[in-house]
Order: C-alpha cells, then structure tokens, then sequence
C-alpha cells in the first residue's frame, strides 16, 4: 500500500489506461456491428444474423479474418513509412482518447480522479493538436503505397481533412468564449453544469445558445472523419479504396480501426462541448435516476432472456443466454446504492455518444456523397465563413452582455 | 530536480548548428527549406528556455509571432518551388537559377542512377 | 528527476532526428525527421511549462506547415537525393569545419553569461503559464503586432494565389 500511495499517479493511471483500452477496443470492435445493422435496417434487410446471436461474434468473425488474411507488400514502395502509416493513424486516434472525462472529477481512485485518464488545462487544444497530426496516416499511406490511385487518393484526402479542420476548430470557439477555460471539465461544469433550465424543462447544455456552431462543428466532424457523405477520396476510386487500397490483413484493419475511434473521438467532443458531457438532463434532486443504468440493463436482460428462449436456437441460444447473465448481473450491481452514483456519469456520458455514433451512421445509410471540388467549396467558401461570423456574433453578444448586466 | 535553463540553451545551439549544415550542404531545394524550418525551430527553442528563465511572457509571444511567420514564409516559398518545378526548372539549387525556363528536368521517380545521368548533362 | 530523464530522451531524439534529416537520401525521410524534431521540442516546451505555445507547435507547425512540406514533396515527386561526390574541399574541410561551428555555438551558449547566471534555479520557480495570461499579453501590448501578422497572412495567401493562377 505504500508503494501505491507514493506512486499514486503512475498506479492509477496504468490501471486507468488498461481498464479504458479494453473497453475501447471492443467499442470500436462493436461499433462495425453497429453501424453494419443499422445500414442494412435503413436499407430494409438484415445485417450480419448468422455469426452469433443476431450477428454479435461477427466483429470476432472478422478479427479472426483480418489476422489470418495474407500481409502483402507492395513492391516498390517505401517500407518505413508503409509500415509507419498505420501505426500512426491508429496510435494517434487512440491517444485522443486519454484526455476524455467520462464522469465527474471528483470521483476519485487512489487520490486521482477516476473517469478521465489526463486532465490538463489545454485539454481542447491538446485534442486538436492530435487531430491535426493524424492527417499524416492518411497521407503517408497514399504515397508509400508507390501507386497512382491510393497517391491521388490520400492527397484528396487529407485536403480534405487540413481544410475542414479549420471550420473544425473554429466552430469550438464560442464554446471556449462561454466557458472561459480550454479544461475539459470546466467547459462540462462551467457554464453548463450550473443547474437550473431555461423554460423549466430545457437543461442549460451548450448547444442552445451555440446552435448554429454546433452545427457546423457537426458538419466539420463528419467531414474530419471522412465519412459520407464527405468520403469521396476513399470511395470514388471505390473499386481501389483511396488511400488503403494496398494495405491488406491487420494493417487495414489498423486504418477501420482508426477511422472508428475518430468518429468516437470526435462525438465525445461533441457531447463534451455541447451536450454537458457527462451531467444528466435530469435535475440532481431526481434521485430516482440514479437506478436509471441499472433498470436499463435489467431490461434488456430480460429481452435477451425472452429472445434466447423463443426465436434463438443451438449455439445462438447459448450466446444469447450469456449475454443475457451478464446484463442482468451488470444491472444488478449498477443498483447497489455503493455503487450507482459512480455509473451516473459514465451512463449519461455513453448515451450521449451513442446518440452521435447513431446520428453519424444514419447520414451514411441515406446521403448521397459530394463530389470533390463541391467538397472543398463548401467546406472553404460555406463553412469556414459560417464559423467565422458564429465567433463575431458570440463575441460581441457576450461583451454585450456583460457590459450591461 | 529540474533542468538548468543552460541545457536547453546548448540543444537549441546543436540543433541550430545542425540546420546551418544541413541548409549548406543539401541540394534539394526543399530540403533547404526544412533546414530553414529547424534553425527556427531552435531558436524558438531558445526564446522559450529565456522566457522561463527570465520568469516574462514576451518570450513565449515572440515565439507565437515566429511560428506565424515561418508559415507565411513557408507557403508562399513553397507556391515559387512548385511554379519552379512546373516550369521544368529541376529542383537542385546548383542548378536552378531562374524562375523561369531552364535546367535539366528531374526525372520524376527515376533512379538515382538516371538522375545522376541527366544532371551531369 | 524525471524531468531530467525527459529532457535527454527528447534532446536525443530531436538531434537524431536533426542528423537523419541530413543524412536522408530521400527528401520525405527528411520531412518525416523534421517533423519528429518539431515533436520532440513540442515535448520541451511542456517541460519548460509553455503548455499553449507547446499544442501550437504541434497544431501550426507539425500539423499544417509540415503538411504543406510534404503535399509539395509528393506532388513534385521530389525523388531520389543524388549522392554526386563533393569537392574534395568541401568533404575534407567544409564538413569538420560544419561540426566545429556547431560545437562552438553549443560551448558558447553553455559557457556564456545568459545561460550560466541564470542556469541553475531558474526553472522550478513557478508552474504552467496559464493560456490567459499568455493571450491577455498577445492581444493588450502586442496588439499591434498581433494584427499585423494577420495582414501578413493575408498577403502569403494572396501570393499563393497569384502564383498558382499564373500557370493557367
């Protein structure tokens, strides 16, 4: 124990990255299944329904299959920086996730804060500073891959992302200019996390006063991403992939992974900046909430329950009925008072995402994508004048405001 | 126990002493604009170990102003390599001289055998 | 202590990087280098508790000039840096004498009076500056300067422009 309370910081932050690594690697994993279902119900079919019940070890499946796949080299490309690509689009789409707060700061492990691994005071601008960093995996990829299409296609690609990362960053300012700080958890507590409600059923959250910032971040995020309907650099030359075309088996997987964790990077943002992160809608003095995760799982234990018992059988069924054991056995510990006001925020914080993540792969399963140079003019002549005037109007109603108040 | 401020002062002296050789002895013209890029990387270096020590914030400002400038620098020295490059000038400074025509072609992905070739001509 | 094995470990990678990006044969190994300098001086400006000016290396530099270095490198297809032999002045003379002035700047910035009066305690004082402090001061007294670099901007983007429209 006094190891532990002398090294507090380096015990709880291995234990801290460990615990988020896992989860995030199988959220990541979980979130092909997703999205994968969703398109296939907006497209009136089924999605993967065979592997697993309803289709939940397909994401296993396809792990086993990315690593028994063939690792082919291109010839005459450059090893290193083939190789270097996908390491660093994923290592730096992973890192991001490290200076997210998914609960409440004063919840503590070991004396350090328990829901957010580093909680420094730039915290915005560190998470830009990696999104900015990460337009080199893309670009790296294209040219090492020593071929014409997955070069013209990682270009295009991360023109795309420099340009859109302007609007990006810009769209966040009013947001800044209303908490006053770059901290994570000043901007949730700040201005956000006073209590009370506009209208008494509207809770403060960002996004009412920075709507139209809000959008536009949205837009930015999507296209940041290089999601439809902004991914053209990766689908037009779509029987060629763009900027992945060469890169086969684990390495590619390496890219899909780090195409997800950006997109649960930036919906985190979002949720921080706009939503109030990890704060309830609901007023503290509900108590009641507090056994809101709880009942959810024990809900859909019992849907798992009832699902293993009618529709599923053979191994299907003895899937089903795990998952149902261990949500009703989550559930159940998510209800002991000891430990329900520490699954507040994390439940609030993981809804929310799951709100964007839901949002992010509707607009794939119904927008068309754009074209490449009306990506670009919209991005430059639209979106980046959009922000800027949303920064002027949120500055000069903020000095305004407190010149006359 | 912390760094001595003098520690950071010698690597912003290596590190600059590196670009002067790196910008002297390199044929590349972009190339010679990344050595550009890391003297002023070291002497931002510099400025900030300075605003640390002498506890003032014109340091750090100084170094925000010189990033600035170093991207406008960057940009528009990068727009004239391109216009070079288009205008088949080759992107050797010993044998650039122009802006306009001129000079051997660098062959695009070649070997370095065909480029040694043809810049002997 | 740990600072200290901080430092080195960046001091030793932004000179390899430094010395690779003399060394390369091809310029985007160069550029990968710099930018591993660029990195590696972010991570002491952290140490030094510059923390904003530390994310606006990384954001501004590593992350768009950088990029901008490397867009053109692939685009012109910069190719493969020729190894012509040198003069034999410049490999027996100019070389040694390149090393030399790089050990003199480092002896003279060790050994001068700025760095070694103020040398030893001055880094421990005080923690992170604050991103406030730091731009109340870039926009009350550097107001002027401030916005002339946004002019200066203004005029590197219109040159770009113009240089790109020449062509057509």
């Amino acid at each position: 124990m006094g190891f532990i309370s002398e090294h507090s910081v380096l015990v709880a932050s291995l234990i801290k990255v460990a615990v988020l690594l896992f989860i995030v690697m199988t959220a990541l994993a979980y979130l092909t299944w997703f999205e994968r279902k969703v398109v296939a119900h907006i497209q009136s079919r089924w999605g993967p329904y065979y592997v697993g019940a309803h289709g939940l070890l397909q994401p296993l499946a396809d792990g086993l299959k990315f690593l028994f796949k063939e690792d082919l080299t291109p010839p005459a490309s450059d090893k290193l920086v083939y190789v270097l690509a996908p390491f660093l689009a994923l290592s730096l789409s992973l890192t991001a996730i490290a200076l997210i707060p998914f609960g409440p700061p004063n919840l503590r492990l070991f004396g350090q804060p328990l829901f957010v691994v580093s909680n420094i005071d730039i915290g915005l601008l560190f998470l830009f500073a990696i999104t900015s960093m990460g337009v080199y995996g893309v670009a790296l990829a294209g040219w090492s891959s020593n071929s014409k299409y997955p070069l013209l296609g990682g270009l295009r690609s991360s023109a795309q992302m420099i340009s859109y990362e302007v609007s990006l960053t810009i769209s966040v300012v009013g947001v800044l200019l209303l908490a006053g700080s770059l901290n994570f958890n000043s901007i949730i507590e700040g201005p956000q996390g006073q209590g009370g409600y506009w209208l008494h059923f509207v809770p403060k959250w960002n996004v009412f006063p920075q709507i139209i910032g809000f959008l536009c971040y949205l837009t930015a995020a999507v296209a940041e991403t290089n999601r439809i309907p902004f991914d053209l650099p990766e689908a037009e030359t779509e029987l060629v992939a763009g900027f992945h075309t060469e890169y086969s088996s684990f390495k590619f997987a390496m890219f899909f992974m780090a195409e997800y964790a950006n997109m649960i990077t930036v919906s985190c943002l979002a949720t921080i900046l706009f939503f109030g992160g990890w704060l309830s809608p609901f007023p503290e003095t509900w108590r009641w909430q507090l056994y809101l995760p709880g009942a959810g799982l024990i809900a859909l234990g019992i849907y798992c329950a009832y699902d293993a018992a009618t529709r599923m059988r053979g191994l299907a069924r003895l899937q089903l009925s795990v998952v149902t054991v261990l949500a009703l056995g989550i559930g159940a510990v998510c209800l002991l008072p000891m430990v329900a006001p520490y699954v507040q925020g994390p439940f609030w914080f993981t809804a929310k995402i799951l709100v964007f993540l839901f949002f992010y792969v509707w607009v794939r399963g119904t927008l068309p994508r754009f074209r490449y140079d009306q990506l670009m003019s919209f991005g430059w002549k639209l979106l980046l004048p959009v922000s800027l005037a949303n920064l002027v109007v949120t500055a000069a109603v903020i000095v305004f405001v407190t010149r006359h108040a | 126990m912390s760094v001595p401020i003098s520690y950071y002062l010698v690597l912003s002296g290596i590190l600059f002493g590196l670009g002067v050789v790196a910008f002297v002895f390199k044929r590349n013209v972009i190339t010679v604009f990344m050595s550009i890029e890391l003297m002023l990387n070291a002497v931002n270096l510099a400025f900030v170990a300075f605003a640390r020590a002498h506890q003032q914030l014109d340091g750090l400002v100084f170094v925000f102003f010189v990033i600035v400038v170093a991207a406008a620098e960057a940009a528009v020295g990068l727009a004239i390599v391109m216009m070079m490059a288009q205008n088949g000038q080759s992107l050797n400074v010993e044998r650039a001289h122009s802006l306009g025509e001129g000079g051997p072609t660098y062959l695009p992905g070649g070997s370095a055998a065909e480029s040694r070739e043809a810049l002997k001509s | 202590m740990i600072p200290l094995i901080v430092f080195f470990a960046c001091a030793l990678l932004a000179v390899a990087s430094a010395v690779t990006l003399i060394l390369a044969r091809e310029p985007i190994h160069s550029a990968l280098s710099l930018i591993n300098v660029m990195v590696a001086l972010a991570i002491l400006y952290l140490l030094l508790g510059a923390e904003f000016i530390s994310a606006v290396q990384i954001i501004v530099y590593a992350g768009a000039i950088m990029v901008l270095f490397v867009f053109v490198i692939m685009l012109l297809n910069a190719g493969v840096e020729e190894r012509t032999d040198y003069s034999k002045l410049a490999k027996y003379a100019g070389l040694p004498l390149g090393f030399f002035l790089l050990i003199e700047i480092a002896r003279w910035m060790y050994g001068s009076s700025a760095g070694s009066t103020i040398a030893n305690g001055a880094g421990a004082i005080t923690g992170a500056v604050s991103t406030r402090d730091l731009s109340s001061e870039l926009f009350r007294q550097y107001l002027f300067n401030f916005e002339a670099t946004s002019l200066l901007i203004l005029i590197a983007i219109l040159g770009a422009l113009v240089l790109a429209r020449k062509n057509q």
